[in-house]
């Protein structure tokens, strides 16, 4: 069942997956299909990164947003992989997940999320009170990156704060580790990393970012599910989606935080 | 839309950040603040009934207030950087929680000079009759001086009065900031509200007065000297615990009351928590076997003659089961709400374990060390009225 869902969207986005696969994301496609060594991983990674790169690093002024189109995710945790070796981020720790969402005739909603997605879902089996599936989707998830954001309002030594060009990061040399932001933050997205012992969380992987590259799970993703981009660029392909007619939609929005994280074709079950 | 049958968490949500540690911070912080409030009634309004109290509530507020911090540091995952929240505070938010940290030095300040002014002459003929160790601390804690004069100890006197004035909106704000902390985190229900800072400073003047009621009369039992109890001083506490927790039971109460009625999307998760992890902790617990029996025992303390020796057993009872109510009452806020699901597909979970870093063991520890702490200052401070302090008045 689960497996027939997932080739369902995969066919109904074929199109872009083959269009991805033939433009370079190798890396990611391939991941799919045969366990790769990490090493070879990471260079086709980067390999990708900058022939697709439309950042300007230098462009403080840069509006960086980021999009999950939902309807594209097809749930294989490349993404979380990715971003677990660049970040190196402890195991049972996570800056990303995907989330399954399966609605059945009754409308009862089913989210899970094993292992955060990390290893896709084709092994996962659906609960076992699900007759008939009515719908069915993956929601991937990371930080929103808020421009008002909560954490780094309650941070009670600025641990916490927003770079000039709006990424939310943390300091981690500062930080006491004291999990309010963890408390503050309404996405669940923070946690102390139990190996450096202060807070942590997605960063849009700034530091790639900053010279030119996309973020690891955009790079890995092979459906183009993830997109990242520069909201003043009229070239980037968020900048087209922003002021094209697709419904965009952003998490929890009656708390104000105003994320810069925006889903395409979201669901309203979705949290 | 029905919300699911399946409970979900995210999975960086699967339990509670805050442990124990951050129950007892607050519960130490209000029994600071509540034993301070009976000294100031003594000191500012001059409330005659509890003058031979209100030295020994200031000592028994330091012997909590040593341990505020305890908590706090044990918990931070880098502790040694915890002075960062005053050096480099975030005044931008602005954070609670760094604003937290002059509140309670101001006060940790305030309150050591009140007892040191308050007990300056009394340390002066203390320091005349001692030798040795204890000689050389008196010096100190009487700033070397052996002043006796009349005068000097009106100036005391005027000076204390000020100091205890000052404390009170100090103590007030001290812990009804604590409430601000929880109270200010939009993004949980449960502690969303501006009820709040109300509820945990009225909660703290509980734990305050009633932990004085109990440990005034036990002190004076283990010592064998029950008979220097004051019955005029437990009635005059016993009214003032009933008081304080009419209103402090009310303001829960109506939290709930309010959220219940209004019955928005968060009162579904707040109330399946409360029908859920939370039943027996809150309902069975801290509303009806912790507040209500002990309302109408204080009520009948309050309002009924009764005898010395019925006082004497009765009080020290309702006081340690308010005592227990008001520990409830953080668990259930603390923990309660970082077990709603950031998801609002379910509960995270908690359970300490006995012997872990934050556990059961260490928090016991936590709450005994004032205890401790009460009865080795109580070696230098005299707890108890003694014949100086009422000649002034004369
Ligand atoms: S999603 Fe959470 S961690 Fe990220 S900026 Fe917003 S409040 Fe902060
Ligand atoms: S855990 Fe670190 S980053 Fe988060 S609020 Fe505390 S000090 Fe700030």
């Amino acid at each position: 069942m689960n497996v027939k869902v997932t080739q369902e969207i995969i066919d109904s986005n074929r199109r872009t997956f083959i269009d991805k696969v033939i433009k370079g994301t190798i890396g990611g496609s391939l991941m799919l299909m045969i366990p790769m060594s990490s090493k070879l991983f990471g260079e086709v990674l980067s390999e990708e990164a900058t022939l697709k790169n439309t950042i300007n690093p230098m462009n403080l002024k840069a509006n960086y947003c980021f999009m999950v189109d939902v309807s594209a995710c097809i749930g294989c945790g490349n993404c979380c992989v990715a971003d677990r070796k660049e970040n190196n981020v402890p195991e049972g720790q996570y800056r990303t997940w995907v989330e399954r969402y399966v609605i059945d005739m009754m409308n009862q909603i089913y989210v899970d999320s094993p292992n955060g997605g990390e290893k896709g879902y084709a092994n996962t089996p659906l609960h076992e009170t699900i007759k008939e599936v009515k719908e069915a989707f993956f929601v991937p998830k990371l930080c929103n990156m808020c421009d008002e954001p909560s954490c780094t309002q309650v941070c009670p030594v600025a641990a916490t704060f927003t770079t000039p060009d709006g990424f939310v990061l943390v300091d981690k040399e500062h930080c006491v580790a004291c999990g309010y932001c963890i408390q503050a933050c309404p996405y669940g997205v923070r946690f102390i990393n139990e190996e450096t012992k202060t807070a942590d969380k997605c960063t849009w992987c700034y530091h790639r970012v900053r010279k030119g590259k996309l973020p690891a799970c955009v790079n890995a993703c092979p459906t183009g599910a993830r997109k990242f981009g520069d909201l003043n660029d009229p070239q980037s392909e968020v900048f087209k989606i922003y002021h094209s007619a697709s419904r965009l939609r952003v998490l929890k929005k009656d708390l104000g935080n105003e994320p810069q994280l925006y889903y395409i074709n979201l669901h309203e079950e979705v949290v | 839309m029905d919300a699911g049958m399946l409970q979900y968490v995210f999975p960086n949500d699967t339990h509670a950040h805050w442990t124990l540690m951050i129950v007892i911070y607050p519960y130490i912080t209000g029994v600071v603040a509540g034993a301070f409030i009976v000294s100031a009634l003594a000191h500012v309004f001059k409330v005659q009934s509890l003058m031979p109290v209100a030295k020994f509530a200031l000592i028994f507020a330091l012997s909590w207030l040593l341990f505020v911090t305890a908590p706090l540091l044990n918990h931070l995952g880098q502790p040694q950087r915890a002075l960062n929240m005053l050096f480099t505070p975030n005044y931008v938010g602005p954070s609670m929680m760094a604003g937290f940290g002059y509140i309670y030095m101001s006060y940790s300040i305030l309150l050591i000079f009140e007892i040191l002014i308050i007990y300056r002459y009394e340390l002066v003929l203390l320091k005349e009759r001692s030798n040795g160790l204890k000689k050389v601390i008196y010096d100190v804690l009487t700033l070397w001086t052996n002043d006796k004069s009349i005068e000097g100890r009106k100036f005391d006197h005027k000076v204390a009065f000020v100091l205890a004035a000052i404390g009170i909106p100090l103590a007030s704000s001290l812990h009804g900031y604590v409430g601000f902390i929880f109270g200010a985190v939009k993004t949980v229900e449960w502690w969303f509200t501006p009820l709040m800072p109300i509820i945990f400073l009225l909660s703290a003047s509980v734990s305050g007065i009633a932990g004085m009621i109990l440990f005034y009369i036990l002190i004076k039992k283990f010592t064998n000297k029950v008979d220097e109890i004051q019955t005029d001083t437990i009635k005059t506490l016993v009214k003032l615990l009933w008081t304080f927790f009419i209103f402090d039971f009310l303001f829960e109460m109506l939290e709930i009351a309010v959220h219940a009625y209004g019955g928005t999307q968060g009162w579904h998760h707040v109330s399946g928590l409360l029908s859920g992890p939370l039943a027996w902790s809150f309902w069975t617990m801290q509303v009806t076997t912790l507040s209500i029996i002990p309302f109408f025992i204080l009520g009948y303390l309050s309002l009924v003659k009764v005898s010395r020796k019925v006082l004497l057993i009765v009080a020290p009872i309702v006081s340690l089961m308010l005592l227990i109510q008001v520990l409830f009452m953080r668990w259930n806020v603390v923990i309660g709400g970082q077990l709603l699901a950031k998801s609002e597909r379910g509960f995270a979970t908690y359970h300490p374990l006995m012997f872990e870093k934050e556990g059961i063991l260490v928090t016991a520890i936590m709450l005994i060390a004032p205890i401790v702490t009460l009865w080795l200052l109580s070696k230098i401070f005299p707890l108890w009225e003694s014949p100086c302090d009422k000649e002034l008045l004369h």
